[in-house]
């Protein structure tokens, strides 16, 4: 029950700093300070809580939990390219992302697209699609918290309870703090989560008896030696996941968050240590992830590895539905949560507690974009700011939290994660789809409205054929893959026991060149904004 | 900054993605770093300080004052 009451500690905390933001903002509260914190965000918070903001379940859960049937793989296919691509975006499109705002008033990246392409009903299309993408990651978010707050108490506070709580403190100080809040909060949950990483390999690591053995007897292990390579994976798989970072620049809630700091030298920390925090902060849950297969003394880890077992042996042999069945009783995102129990004190298993609630918590950025896009593209877009003013702006944004709130716990009452973790699963291609829009719209003076349109469509037409191939071709046994489609002596389309792929490629590949290609061949067919409008964006340049 | 200067830091830039593919350490384990980290690990650990290096030079070299 500890770990449960520092959770609800935890808890109080993050309301109490939503409403000391909401008290320090009293007096200038503007849609700019609600939604962006005044454009006032200093290099430390700024740098907390950007990488806060794009930590999610996965980063400790999810992580820990593929590294557990995965390996050492896991580091490098979300992690190390993470490191050096994330920053390079915040480098290359964030810093132009954040003087435009400054120079535009931008709020929203749709601002800036309707701006620099002429446009106004595209822009719409562009945030609808945004907009569909990021509520599951909401619904994930009140999932998460009722499982969490659920498994930590023993089950003495209800899922259903466990999600309302968390729901209802991430609303009170969203709706509190607006940008402030959530910003306070996310460098405070970064800390946590930095804090937690060390201790968490320190404890484990001497309850196991040190990591040396571990490591030694699962390479002598035909069964677990794999784990400690990356033989199980094929390079050009390996390569495909290069591209999945290209979609967190492309996050409404990631770019956004972009325009909050007080100056652009607030970048040049944030990109230079933006590497080392995943190295903090990822190592340690994949490592823990992979030596967990050594704590067979814990009955649960046991019976996940007699599941993989025999999913491996005799998956061929079984329906869709008895694989499905072994997959859940495989399902390993507790992991980390089952090592603390065993080796950890009460302490640090209340301080891992409030770290995967801080983990569960960063849907409060999104449920804030989400607020944001709507009041400033859609609301004041189409004339509800002239109309109502923009107090009314802000008074829609808070209802907007609210109203966001409650859909997404409604929805995570009745409907299967399954569903929702899919959905996420896409939601990272689809945003990576996106990310030509933000390299053309600042970096090329030829591309149009047309061209992100096609780009836009592309996306989600993308997305849904991914999510609808997956639905009706069923996850094979681990193995070779089920070709559907072959050509010219290669596999073109197939389904592998994690998902889809295209020329041995994940779908995210073809989905962000084409879009890319799209946006190219269709802005040069059609007709440029005005010069005015390009001089605005591209501006001549000094000489040297 | 100079052409030269700009496609030096672009050439970095693209070897440090390359490299990122460290197809020479797919299949073993060994060396353990300290004992108990595998090689793909470790390499993938100095691989993210390696970023952080790149990004130091690139603030350094190639900040875009001009936008501020």
């Amino acid at each position: 029950m500890i770990p449960a009451i520092v959770v609800f500690l935890y808890l109080g905390i993050v309301i109490y700093i939503g409403v000391f933001a909401f008290r320090r903002a009293a007096l200038h509260q503007g849609a700019e300070d609600f939604f962006l914190a005044g454009r006032s965000l200093g290099s430390f918070v700024f740098l907390f809580s950007l990488f806060g903001t794009n930590m999610t379940a996965f980063t400790i859960l999810g992580s820990s939990g593929h590294a557990f049937h995965n390996g050492i793989v896991t580091y490098g296919l979300l992690s190390s390219s993470s490191a050096l691509i994330i920053p390079l975006t915040l480098f290359l499109i964030g810093t132009r992302v954040w003087a435009l705002g400054k120079k535009h008033g931008f709020m929203t990246p749709v601002e800036m697209y309707r701006h620099r392409w002429e446009t106004s009903h595209i822009g719409t299309v562009i945030c609808v699609l945004q907009a569909f993408l990021l509520v599951p990651y909401i619904v994930i978010g009140v999932m998460g918290g009722g499982t969490t707050l659920a498994t930590i108490s023993g089950g003495r506070v209800p899922y259903w309870a466990g999600g309302a709580v968390v729901a209802l403190a991430v609303m009170t100080y969203v709706f509190f703090g607006g940008m402030r809040g959530t910003a306070w909060v996310n460098t405070f949950q970064t800390l946590l989560f930095l804090s937690f990483g060390a201790a968490a390999v320190a404890v484990i690591g001497s309850g196991m008896g040190g990591f040396r053995e571990a490591a030694e007897a699962m390479l002598a292990s035909p069964a677990t030696s794999p784990l400690l390579t990356r033989e199980r994976v094929s390079p050009l798989f390996f390569f495909s996941y290069t591209f999945i970072p290209l979609s967190t620049i492309a996050f409404p809630h990631i770019s956004i968050f972009c325009l909050t700091a007080r100056r652009m030298v607030q970048f040049r920390k944030t990109v230079i240590l933006y590497p080392l925090c995943i190295l903090a902060i990822w190592m340690p849950c994949v490592f823990l992830g992979v030596m967990a297969n050594r704590a067979t003394d814990i009955p649960q880890i046991r019976q996940k590895i007699e599941a993989r077992r025999a999913l491996g042996a005799d998956g061929a042999r079984m329906t869709p539905a008895e694989r499905d069945q072994l997959r859940g009783k495989m399902a390993a995102d507790d992991v980390v949560l089952l090592l603390l129990e065993r080796y950890a004190p009460l302490w640090l298993a209340g301080l891992l507690g409030a770290a995967i609630m801080a983990a569960v918590m960063a849907s409060d950025s999104q449920i804030l974009a989400l607020s944001t896009m709507f009041t400033e593209d859609i609301f004041a877009h189409y004339g509800g700011k002239a109309r109502f003013g923009e107090a009314a702006q802000v008074h829609t944004g808070r209802l907007f939290v609210v109203a966001v709130t409650i859909v997404a716990y409604t929805i995570a009452l009745k409907a299967p994660q399954t569903i929702f973790d899919l959905a996420v699963q896409y939601g990272f291609s689809g945003y990576a789809a996106l990310s030509p829009l933000l390299v053309a719209a600042l970096y090329w003076r030829g591309s149009t409205k047309w061209g992100a349109l096609a780009s836009t469509l592309w996306s989600a037409a993308a997305v849904i054929a991914v999510a609808v191939f997956q639905h009706l071709v069923p996850a094979p046994a681990p193995g070779p893959p089920v070709v559907v489609w072959a050509a010219a002596g290669l596999d073109v389309l197939a389904r592998t026991p994690g998902g889809t792929a295209v020329l041995g490629l994940l779908p995210v590949v073809p989905m962000t060149l084409v879009s890319a290609l799209l946006m190219v061949v269709v802005s040069r067919a059609t007709a440029k904004p005005s010069a005015a409008t390009i001089e605005q964006y591209f501006p001549p340049q000094p000489k040297q | 900054m100079t052409r030269r200067r700009r496609l030096a830091l672009c050439l970095l830039v693209a070897a440090i993605y390359a490299l990122h593919q460290d197809v020479w350490f797919w299949r073993t384990a060994r060396p353990l770093l300290f004992g108990f980290l595998p090689i793909g690990l470790a390499y993938h650990a100095a691989y993210s300080l390696a970023a952080a290096l790149l990004m130091w030079l690139l603030v350094k070299l190639a900040w875009p004052s001009h936008l501020e």
